[in-house]
């Protein structure tokens, strides 16, 4: 051991620095690894208890949370069958308005649209993206809800439309980046293939082009619906928090991550409220990991498509 | 020696941004004959014959001028549909690059697009073309196949076949051969040698010994410009420029 | 001509759909700078709000923002870094780089309401910093990890091996080709993604409504302890809890102020991003 120990000191100068810098970022890197875990472990332990709780609790047990139609956390009474509902009809509502919109304005600046303008548009659609979520709350909850209330002659402009309609400008910008990667990554010799058999533009987008990006297009489709899903301030400000169970998309509703939000000021820690709460974020953790593999999965199944 | 033209090109100058890639040049390319395109590197043969069915209108730097006559017609004519004229001016490319589709569905899409839509109808041109390119006794039985499961030489005879199936009058090549094997390169220069019963033939090589064997008549190309033009005999032989001659012996390029 | 007339419908529409997030940005934009740019002033951003938001600025909220942008700069931009140096240049293992991979994936995509929750749970609660500073900075540096990350590695790997052979071939060690041949040039790239990360962290609400921001404090944060305010909380305080009629100007206000700062770092983030491609085609 100790003539190890020598044999290590004996190094160059420079040896013994690189293994000094090497044992360095290999802390550094473990500090990362264990707190990317951490999160992991956080919510777990925090959730769990709800569900410990649950089996010595008459209102509600796993069973009741998963199913439960009544979400009334001031009565102690946790369904979140409205809250999912409520995630996935802003969410496909919003998915309904961004794909058309976002695909059809991903072909636009990848195949039709002049340089100078692809110019204007690009960097637009990035300082879209950039936009911070709180600001489109805004716009929903102030400047569209009275829009929505008039023309639809509702009581009020809070429901799942104004959200799905702010979703989905929010969706857009990623879709459109990800569906032009994949566009792009079509090689340019299958479309001059196509071009040299007397094919126009859209015979080739439509025949050759699309089906190639296909995979990318729909990985990049599934992952704006997990952010749309996964989004907070949107929902929050605009759907109108009300938990019930619905498919009129005037009609407020209110979201899995708003439900987490909106009660927290409320919360004591270490209640069953506050442990419930932790529960929809396991649940709203594990979608996105889910949605994650099978983006990832569709996607690999893309970059082997071609040579 | 050319007796019938098939392609007339007239003081055609092609411009990317600054640059004059091909300089005032006129030839007359007869018809049902192997014209060979030869040159050094970067002297302009695929700028040339890429203008020959307009694939530089693809590249947004082109500038073209001069005219390009087929059967009487000028190409370049702003009335006239370019899709039309692909369908009569086939390519074939440098790297095989077939669809990836079906060996049948590569084949039947250009007829398709451009009208045939019974399925009789096009399984009858599948069977044809790939016949006339040589191909239909290895495929036959694997038209469901991805085309991607071809070598690289099979490839090549697909996307001839595919270009076939259109009934182009003229068929161009630019260098099909460079990324086959010899065994592969053979085979297609048989093709080439066949097809020309049928078609007018246009092929851009950088193999002087390719041209030599199989072409009619061959077109020396030097920086952007046409230096000579002539029956390949001829032009070997007994050539006429100084540089045609550099150039063939191995002195230059 | 039938065929061609289909491709000029399907063109239209598709045109149609690009002019359609135009316009969508520019109406967001345009009824934020309408609504708000006639409070932006210089007393505006230094001075601390009065009379319920009414009157006043919103420096407190914009130096809070600050601090925590300092705060993630400080803790996670280093750290995230040098893991992914670690992770593209040290380590060899095809198995723990995939296990890396996937899980800094993953982590990206999380909602920022379950980094709330981490942060909630783990700083707020189980550490005892209470709704702090240091609670909010931690949480939004755990946020922004594996984007520092992925970033990092991708500016890492775009650089070609033949770069590192060269540097190691001329007798390098392997923290010396790193520092001089391998960071230098992934800089723009890792800058962009620094820059990127704290706007991010700028911009996020959720998080920071978990940890516990305040709506109002009398007095600027003294301490890594002490409570805060920030403009994204600022911002949605304003719009739900008050009446507009009074704090218009300030809601407005700072969320032009807010949209400006992070669309700004954005900006400037994509054109380095630009710069450095063109400048770099290996």
């Amino acid at each position: 051991m100790t003539s190890a120990l020598r044999g290590l000191l004996n190094k160059p100068r420079s040896v013994k620095m690189d293994l000094i810098t090497h044992f360095t970022l290999l802390i550094i890197a473990g500090i990362s690894f264990f707190v990317l875990i951490l999160v992991f472990y956080t919510l777990v332990s925090n959730a769990l208890p709800s569900f410990i709780n649950f089996g010595n609790n008459e209102v509600t047990d796993l069973w009741n949370f998963l199913t439960g139609e009544i979400w009334r956390p001031s009565s102690d009474i946790y369904g979140i069958v409205p809250l999912v509902l409520g995630t996935l009809l802003v969410s496909l509502a919003a998915s309904l308005i961004a794909i058309p919109i976002g695909i059809g304005t991903t072909i636009y600046i990848s195949e039709i649209a002049h340089p100078r303008v692809r110019g204007i548009l690009k960097p637009a659609i990035e300082v879209l993206a950039g936009i911070p979520s709180v600001v489109y709350g805004l716009f929903g909850l102030l400047i569209l809800s009275p829009y929505i209330r008039d023309i639809f002659g509702v009581g009020s402009g809070t429901n799942a439309l104004n959200g799905a309609i702010m979703l989905a400008i929010m969706m857009i910008p990623i879709m459109v980046s990800l569906s032009e990667d994949a566009i792009n990554a079509v090689p340019r010799s299958l479309r001059e293939a196509s071009y040299a058999l007397g094919a126009n533009r859209w015979e080739t987008m439509r025949a050759i082009v699309l089906p190639a990006a296909l995979s990318g297009i729909v990985a990049a489709i599934i992952l704006s619906i997990g952010r749309a899903v996964g989004e907070t301030m949107v929902v929050l400000m605009c759907t109108g928090n009300s938990p019930q169970i619905t498919a009129n998309i005037l009609d407020s509703v209110q979201a899995m991550t708003s439900a987490i939000a909106i009660d927290v000021g409320e919360v004591a820690g270490g209640s069953l409220h506050y442990h419930v709460l932790f529960a929809i974020g396991m649940i709203l953790f594990l979608f996105t990991l889910v949605i994650n593999f099978i983006a990832d999965l569709i996607a690999a199944r893309y970059s082997e498509a071609y040579r | 020696m050319i007796k019938v033209t098939d392609i007339t090109v007239n003081q055609l100058n092609v411009h990317f941004d600054k640059a004059h890639a091909l300089k005032d040049v006129s030839m007359k390319i007869g018809k049902n004959k192997i014209t060979a395109i030869i040159g050094p590197s970067g002297c302009g043969k695929s700028t040339f014959i890429r203008c020959i069915n307009r694939m530089n209108d693809l590249i947004p730097s082109a500038r073209v001028t001069g005219d390009v006559h087929v059967d009487g017609t000028n190409i370049y004519d702003p009335r006239v549909d370019v899709t039309d004229i692909r369908k009569k001016i086939g390519m074939v490319f440098q790297k095989p690059n077939p669809f990836p589709k079906t060996i049948f569905e590569n084949i039947a899409y250009a007829p398709r697009i451009h009208g045939t839509r019974r399925k009789e109808d096009l399984n009858r041109i599948v069977e044809r073309s790939l016949r006339r390119a040589a191909l239909w006794e290895e495929v036959k039985d694997r038209l469901n196949k991805s085309a991607y499961d071809l070598s690289g030489g099979q490839q090549q005879r697909l996307c001839i076949a595919r270009t076939l199936a259109i009934e182009p009058e003229i068929i161009l090549f630019d260098e099909p051969c460079s990324a086959l094997d010899p065994i592969a390169t053979a085979k297609i220069e048989d093709l080439l040698i066949d097809l020309k019963k049928d078609y007018t033939v246009v092929i851009v090589t950088h193999n002087m010994q390719q041209a030599a064997r199989v072409a009619d008549c061959t077109a020396f190309f030097y920086l952007g410009e046409l230096i000579e033009y002539g029956s390949t005999r001829d032009l070997f032989e007994k050539p006429e420029k100084d540089l045609t001659e550099q150039y063939i012996t191995g002195r230059m390029g | 001509m039938n065929r061609k007339l289909k491709q000029n419908i399907y063109f239209g529409l598709f045109r149609i759909s690009g002019w359609m997030v135009v316009a969508a940005i520019a109406v967001l934009i345009g009824y934020l700078v309408f609504y708000g740019i006639g409070a932006i002033s210089w007393e505006f951003l230094t001075q601390a709000p009065r009379v319920g938001m009414s009157q006043g600025g919103i420096f407190p909220q914009i130096l809070g923002t600050i601090y925590l942008m300092v705060l993630v700069l400080i803790i996670s931009i280093p750290i995230g870094i040098l893991s992914a140096v670690y992770l593209v240049e040290y380590q060899k293992n095809r198995f723990m780089k995939g296990v890396w991979r996937v899980v800094v994936h993953n982590l990206a995509g999380v909602p920022s309401v379950v980094y709330g929750l981490l942060g909630l749970g783990l700083f707020v609660l189980l550490l005892d910093m209470g709704a702090s500073l240091i609670a909010a900075g931690l949480t939004l540096s755990i946020l922004v990890l594996p984007i520092i990350i992925a970033s990092t590695r991708e500016a890492l790997i775009a650089i070609p091996p033949s770069l590192r052979e060269a540097s190691m071939a001329l007798g390098a060690t392997k923290w010396q080709t790193v520092r001089h041949h391998i960071l230098p040039y992934a800089m723009p790239g890792i800058l962009t993604g620094v820059i990127l990360s704290l706007s991010r962290a700028a911009g996020e609400t959720a998080p920071i409504i978990l940890v516990g921001a305040a709506f109002y404090m009398p007095n600027l944060p003294d301490s890594l302890f002490s409570a805060f305010q920030a403009l994204p909380y600022h911002i949605y305080a304003l719009a739900t809890q008050t009446r507009i009629a009074l704090t218009g100007p300030n809601l407005f206000g700072s969320a032009l102020v807010l949209l400006m700062l992070v669309v700004g770092m954005n900006l400037v983030a994509i054109m380095l991003r630009n710069k450095y491609r063109k400048k770099y085609r290996w």
